[in-house]
């Protein structure tokens, strides 16, 4: 990711990350409306969001065309243009720019796939360093409980199936995120990821997220909407 | 038999050991005759026994269309298109380089990274982020650039295909029409090939000469590769 000295934006970007089932999406959503109601102007930027990328995502995914290399190559590409166009424009107008997963996100599970570690954060470089990176702790166990729609629910890639070759959905899942957990408790202290733990009350974690959050509005721009 | 190498950490689960076959790559300037240069070059290795594909850099099944579609709509940022270029790259490495190789042919590729690279940096993107991102691929037994400078281009093109808007870099307002525009992107393209050439230990050929003399000069750059295997 780049060096801060590169970075004199006005905005502020919050990111949260975790496996699925860590109930990361709700506290980023609590977090905006707070953030709304407090005045700031607010940017929701969402993984793959890029129309042209997305086709091809989703016709590899559905055909499983995809290699490790080739999956951690076109989720780049996916988050550059995301980059390019709903991260970096939001934070030079000075928005609080919130990302439901980051580059943390590939760093964690391209790894998991035997991607090598350093070459896949050069391939990240052009990332701005978010203000704070919420990670959201949860063991697989309870993340499975908490998936909506239980097992039918996971996909081929997220359960990891393409690496771990076992055929139970769920079974995989366990496996593999297991996996992607570990690359993410790694880089709590590599990156400076605040870290929640996923098992408290929803309210307790958006406390936590709030305070954090709080510490580092100080100067960012307020924008009513109406004015 | 080559013991084959990837520029850095490579590609998770191929073992790059284990491929057989000879990768050659054929790189230059748009219009300067490589398409010419490794239909003579397959033709030759047949002859004399080996099995070869050759591969340009034709779309990959994964990344094709949608590359195609950026490519007319110009709607992905640079780093975005480079990455996208490098997606489909990929999908061609593994699909189509890597197992040719491992069947003990001769791949002769019309283009490899290099010409990727020399494009996403003509466009801006920093050249230590780029050598970095292609180092899964293959190192490649041999690199011929076949060298012309801009004026030998700009003769070609006239002759041939006239000029169009990707090689003549007119994303990047360079001039005022495609012949102005041309001249000063081929020629940036040209200066950092030079640089590539240096660094990556490119066999450079000359192509002012007669077809068939600089068909020569290939081979015997491309002949010590098989001192030992088949007769060549």
């Amino acid at each position: 990711m780049r060096s801060d000295d590169e970075q004199t934006f006005p905005g502020r970007l919050f990111v949260v990350e975790g496996i699925d089932g860590s109930g990361k999406s709700t506290q980023l959503s609590l977090l905006q409306k707070w953030l709304a109601s407090e005045g700031y102007g607010t940017y929701f930027s969402e993984w793959n969001s890029s129309p042209l990328v997305r086709d091809v995502t989703r016709r590899g995914k559905k055909k499983r065309l995809f290699t490790p290399m080739t999956f951690s190559l076109i989720h780049a590409t996916d988050f550059a243009d995301r980059s390019e166009r709903h991260i970096i424009p939001p934070l030079k107008a000075g928005a609080i720019v919130l990302a439901d997963r980051y580059a943390y996100t590939a760093f964690a599970r391209d790894v998991a796939r035997g991607v090598n570690a350093r070459w896949v954060r050069n391939l990240y470089q052009f990332a701005v360093t978010p203000t704070i990176g919420f990670y959201f702790r949860i063991s697989v166990d309870e993340a499975v409980k908490r998936i909506v729609g239980g097992r039918d629910a996971i996909s081929y890639y997220e359960a990891g199936m393409d690496r771990t070759h076992i055929d139970d959905t769920a079974e995989s899942f366990r496996v593999f995120q297991g996996a992607v957990i570990d690359e993410y408790d790694r880089m709590v202290e590599e990156f400076g990821l605040v870290v929640i733990d996923a098992s408290q009350s929803i309210e307790d974690q958006q406390a936590q997220m709030r305070v954090a959050v709080t510490r580092s509005l100080l100067g960012a721009r307020k924008m009513d909407a109406r004015a | 038999m080559s013991r084959f190498a990837f520029y850095g950490p490579g590609l998770p689960t191929i073992e790059a050991g284990e491929l057989k076959g000879k990768l050659i790559v054929v790189e230059g300037a748009d219009g300067v005759g490589r398409s010419t240069h490794i239909a003579l070059l397959k033709e030759w290795f047949e002859r004399t026994g080996h099995a070869v594909l050759d591969t340009g850099m034709t779309r990959s099944a994964l990344a094709g269309k949608g590359l195609e579609a950026a490519t007319e709509g110009n709607t992905l940022g640079p780093i975005a298109t480079s990455l996208f270029y490098a997606t489909d790259f990929a999908d061609r490495l593994e699909n189509a380089i890597i197992p040719a190789l491992r069947a003990g042919f001769v791949v002769l590729t019309d283009r490899y990274i290099y010409s990727l690279m020399a494009r996403a940096i003509v466009r801006g993107a920093d050249p230590r982020w780029m050598k970095g991102l292609y180092e899964f691929a293959l190192k490649p037994d041999i690199v011929i650039y076949l060298q012309a400078d801009v004026e030998q281009l700009v003769r070609r093109v006239v002759q041939t295909t006239g000029f169009n808007y990707w090689e003549s870099g007119m994303d990047l307002n360079l001039g005022d029409d495609m012949y102005d525009s041309f001249l000063e992107y081929q020629g940036r393209l040209l200066r950092i090939f030079d640089a590539m050439s240096r660094e990556y230990g490119f066999h450079v050929v000359g192509t002012t000469a007669h077809i068939e003399d600089v068909a020569e000069e290939i081979r015997n750059h491309v002949e010590p590769l098989f001192a030992a295997g088949v007769s060549a």
